[in-house]
């Protein structure tokens, strides 16, 4: 897209780079506070147990020992940790510590100790013993009458039935499914199973909290949601807001998995019980198995079709769950209906969704939040549907998408937690992505290149479309504050939490764009909650519109004060003022200028004022960027294995405020979503313990896996975005999974329904494919049957 | 406690270290003021604590600080000369290579061993340097592209690097 800005749209580098390339000490761990404790939580060692009796007395008799937390000694108060806007539409079912134990790795007790060796040996001296219950593992069980009951305790609230087990239960409908099924030529139904997946951001989630000279609770912490963790500490430690300040320095990757409260409220309580200062930091074990993770999903989706590829009704049933707590439940879920079947236009519509709590890790916030799962049911549906329909996968899409000018009333629905708002698509540039990001996938050839009958290689290539939000409509909201300093330098402070995603630097570019100052006039610091305004943080695709939202605002608020100041010393109107190029000049022929530093000074000095705004932003709509997604396959038929050579991402995104920037989120979603199709899954034994908890278990894309990545930024005008911005975060997430299952299926005809899709899975795929070819030569190899029921 | 005294070179200046014989050097480095050395997993596997041990990088987490006695050792603190930067380095954000830069200082260090033993490496060397530098955020094709272009700036400087001359070929 063709503009005329200086700063927005250019691929800058960030302006926080020189710490990070330099190694400086930016990110929570890098401080050596004086005195400092290190604090270590007990795991359960028990899927599902009540405590029956503990005893710390040895442990705290080890010298350096200093404290030691069981629920005896902390209020007990029913939150979530899921770091969501007040009120939380996530159930109040977790407790700082309790008496019964949900799952593995659940807390037990938390120790404070003079060094991590002295923590780890008063661990193993508390003595513990348990009721062990029955656990509940296999969600598809957890409902069964008589399943043992995970949530007995009377005191949490906002779940839905915790009788039956069940966290959260959505049913949604547009128009009638029932009518659109009975109208349809063909109908198609199938199950898609998806894996738990864990976040694995290269720095573990990490805390440390002392107190002040006013003996104020300070909490340094790997958070993407410094304000909410502030409000949240403060409920759970029963202590004032105005006590505590969060700070969020660098953060090592978070992907939503930081937008969980985890470690802020026990560190903050060691700290009040020792007044020391007190340091937890997972390890990578313990963040695999004790922190978060992608709630795994039971998909059953049946659409109908004309025999023209019109779909006429698509309905989606999901049983999901949330493990032992229901951080997110609901809203995740949510979204798997409400951000995915409106892809595709049809009068009918329907979601319903089970939400259901087992005694394993608890799933939360993930980048794509519910929409991977639901796209890779939806995407590869729609592939199996085109090929029993003999029709191009693209050409089918082409013919369902959703337009520019309509509007979606299934988010009205599915708010979050409650009623939402309808959305109506201001731009979509769905046609221009397909168009664009088959010309640079070579689809048409090779779509129809025959296979080399000599080699034990087949090769396939795939296609999905997915769309997402840009911040939750109608909740979302954003501010900053920008202060101008008397050389003509900006502080900017911002709320919103950078956690690597650049946020600091395209937050910086809207500003210098709207006052027409060099980049490298603005000093960027995010987020603390003592000097930054209010932000809900960095979660669901919402910094760069909405808290760039604000910052423009903020900025046209301090460019109308400078423009006042400049006309004082001009001695012109405002109206003939204008800031270009680091200065104020005149529109008129007199052509007077005065450069922001003199500026600066004079505002500062003479007219002794602080040239300085701050405004609030949210938008009562969330505008969905769209992305299509092509993946190449080679299987090999001898092995299984998978390798994936190419992928192509076009995905519109708005006007790209750094595409630099736009373009690494786009490709590290595209790792996570190969991870998610081939490789990552949790795995948990019969009781409940996660089983590959590192990464020699738990394998995620290197540099020696990943393909070679296209990615094209379809640049189109949202009006509701600052400079046309929409996000780019989550979405290119949610198609590289079905594109490389539908490609599989193109390579070598065999269709998986479940990820990850290992090389034993395909090789005994294969390997049933080929007796049951020889069972019944009749049927024509590579054209299978119709699964597809016909309607009269 | 037993302790014991070590002496390495650390970015070029001599350091006696007083340890206990368990410390590992990750933990030692960290405890020194080496806050670019980054705890990612404790077993060898992400490559976030990578330094240079007589120019071959080494995950920190794997060698006891006593093993270190003796040997030159550089982290990332000593990669750029006071506030010019390395040409990789330079060249990483040049090309979007650092996202949350966590894993940032160890993929530096890779790549500065890669380019001393090897100034012209095809693609797949590079992949080979980077693949026990696990990384989260970048899809890889921008850190792989920042080191080949590191690797030709070098080769245009027959080895001598400064920063202006690869700044500007970068633009």
């Amino acid at each position: 897209m063709s503009n005329d800005y200086s700063v927005v749209g250019k691929r800058v580098t960030k302006v926080d780079g020189f710490k990070l390339v330099t190694g400086r000490p930016a990110f929570a761990d890098d401080i050596a506070v004086p005195g400092m404790l290190i604090g270590k939580i007990l795991p359960s060692p028990y899927a599902h147990a009540r405590i029956t009796h503990i005893d710390a007395s040895k442990a705290l008799a080890l010298p350096g020992v200093h404290t030691i937390l069981t629920y005896k000694d902390v209020p007990r108060v029913p939150h979530t940790t899921a770091g969501q806007a007040w009120p939380e539409p996530s159930p109040y079912d977790t407790y700082l510590l309790d008496s019964k134990v949900r799952f593995v790795g659940d807390r037990v007790a938390a120790v404070a100790a003079e060094t991590r060796a002295l923590a780890e040996e008063a661990l193993r001296l508390i003595e513990v013993e348990y009721e062990v219950l029955p656990p509940v593992l296999d969600m598809e069980h957890a409902m069964d009458p008589g399943a043992p009951l995970i949530h007995d305790e009377p005191d949490s609230t906002g779940i839905f039935d915790a009788r039956h087990n069940l966290a959260a239960y959505i049913l949604q409908e547009i128009g009638n499914v029932e009518v659109g099924f009975r109208a349809a030529d063909f109908i198609f139904e199938r199950e898609y199973r998806t894996p738990r997946q864990q976040h694995c951001s290269i720095e573990p989630h990490v805390t440390l909290s002392w107190l002040d000279a006013d003996n104020r609770l300070v909490i340094r912490s790997s958070t993407q949601v410094p304000y909410h963790a502030r409000r949240q500490v403060a409920m759970i430690l029963q202590i004032p807001v105005q006590r505590i300040r969060v700070i969020k320095p660098r953060i090592g990757g978070g992907f939503g998995g930081k937008q969980e409260m985890l470690l802020e409220d026990i560190c903050g309580a060691l700290t009040l019980a020792t007044h020391r200062p007190v340091k937890i930091e997972f390890t990578r074990e313990e963040e695999f198995y004790m922190s978060r993770s992608r709630h795994p999903q039971i998909l059953r989706i049946k659409m109908g079709v004309m025999h023209d590829g019109t779909i006429v009704a698509n309905h989606l049933k999901v049983l999901a769950t949330t493990g032992a707590y229901g951080s997110h439940s609901s809203t995740v879920q949510g979204s798997t209906g409400s951000k995915v079947l409106p892809l595709y236009r049809t009068e009918h519509m329907k979601f319903e969704c089970h939400v259901v709590y087992t005694n394993t890790p608890v799933a939360g916030a993930f980048r794509g939040y519910g929409c991977p799962q639901g796209f890779f049911a939806q995407e590869s549906l729609v592939d199996e549907i085109s090929h029993d329909l003999g029709m191009d996968p693209l050409e089918f899409r082409r013919k369902n998408f959703i337009h520019i000018g309509d509007i979606d009333n299934l988010a009205a629905q599915l708010g979050e937690g409650k009623k939402g708002l309808p959305r109506t698509i201001r731009s979509c540039g769905l046609p221009e992505c397909v168009e664009r990001g088959a010309a640079a996938a070579d689809w048409e050839r090779k779509r129809k290149a025959p296979q080399d009958p000599a080699s034990h290689i087949r090769r396939g290539i795939g296609v999905a479309c997915s769309m997402q939000g840009s911040g939750i409509a109608g909740i979302d909201w954003a501010s900053a504050l920008l202060k101008m300093n008397e050389d003509g330098s900006f502080n900017l402070q911002v709320g919103a939490s950078d956690l690597g995603t650049g946020s600091d630097t395209v937050l910086a570019q809207i500003a210098a764009e709207t006052l027409s100052v060099s980049l490298n006039k603005f000093i960027v610091y995010s987020a603390d909650t003592d000097f930054t305004p209010f932000d809900v943080g960095a979660y669901a695709s919402s910094t760069t519109i909405i808290s760039g939202g604000a910052v423009k605002k903020a900025a046209e608020n301090v460019r109308e004060q400078i423009l006042r100041v400049a006309s004082r010393m001009l001695e012109t109107p405002v109206e003939n003022l204008t800031c270009r190029g680091n200065q104020v000049v005149t529109k008129c022929e007199c052509k007077k200028s005065v450069s922001m530093t003199d500026l600066a000074l004079h505002a500062m000095y003479k007219e002794k004022t602080q040239i300085m705004g701050h405004a609030s932003h949210f938008n009562t709509d969330s505008p969905p960027p769209f992305c299509v997604q092509f993946a190449e396959v080679e299987v090999d038929t001898e092995t299984g294995r998978i390798r994936v050579p190419h992928l192509v991402t076009a995905v519109d995104l708005g006007v790209a405020i750094n595409p630099m920037q736009a373009e690494g989120q786009a490709e590290g979603a595209v790792l996570q979503s190969l991870g998610y199709a081939l490789a990552e899954e949790m795995q948990l034994d019969d009781c409940g313990r996660m089983i590959n908890r590192g990464f020699a278990d738990y394998k995620i894309f290197t540099a020696k896996d990943m393909p070679k990545l296209t990615t094209i930024l379809v640049e189109t005008e949202e009006p509701l975005g600052p400079y046309g911005a929409k996000a780019i975060a989550e979405i290119p997430i949610n198609a590289p999974a079905p594109a490389v299952a539908n490609a599989i299926f193109h390579a070598i005809g065999v269709r998986f329904r479940k990820l990850p899709i290992r090389p034993e899975e395909v090789l005994r795929a294969l390997r049933e494919k080929e007796t049951n070819e020889e069972a019944s030569s009749v049927e024509p190899a590579g054209a299978p049957m119709s699964r597809a029921t016909r309607r009269n | 406690m037993k302790t014991i005294a070590i002496r390495v070179k650390i970015n070029g200046e001599a350091k006696e270290w007083i340890i206990a014989p368990g410390d590992l050097l990750l933990d030692v480095l960290r405890r020194e003021g080496y806050w670019g050395v980054k705890r990612g997993c404790e077993t060898g596997e992400c490559g976030a604590c990578t330094v240079l041990v007589n120019g071959r990088p080494i995950n920190s987490c794997l060698l006891f600080a006593a093993q270190a006695e003796g040997c030159d050792l550089l982290t990332i603190e000593g990669v750029a000369k006071d506030d010019t930067l390395d040409p990789i380095q330079e060249i990483f954000l040049e090309h979007g290579a650092v996202q949350c830069g966590y894993c940032t200082p160890g993929m530096i260090l890779c790549t500065k061993a890669l380019l001393e033993r090897n100034s012209a490496p095809t693609e797949d060397d590079v992949r080979d340097a980077l693949a026990g530098n696990y990384c989260r955020c970048t899809g890889l094709r921008k850190p792989i592209e920042a080191v080949l272009a590191a690797a030709e700036a070098y080769r245009a400087n027959g080895g001598k690097k400064t920063a202006r001359a690869v700044k500007a070929r970068a633009r």
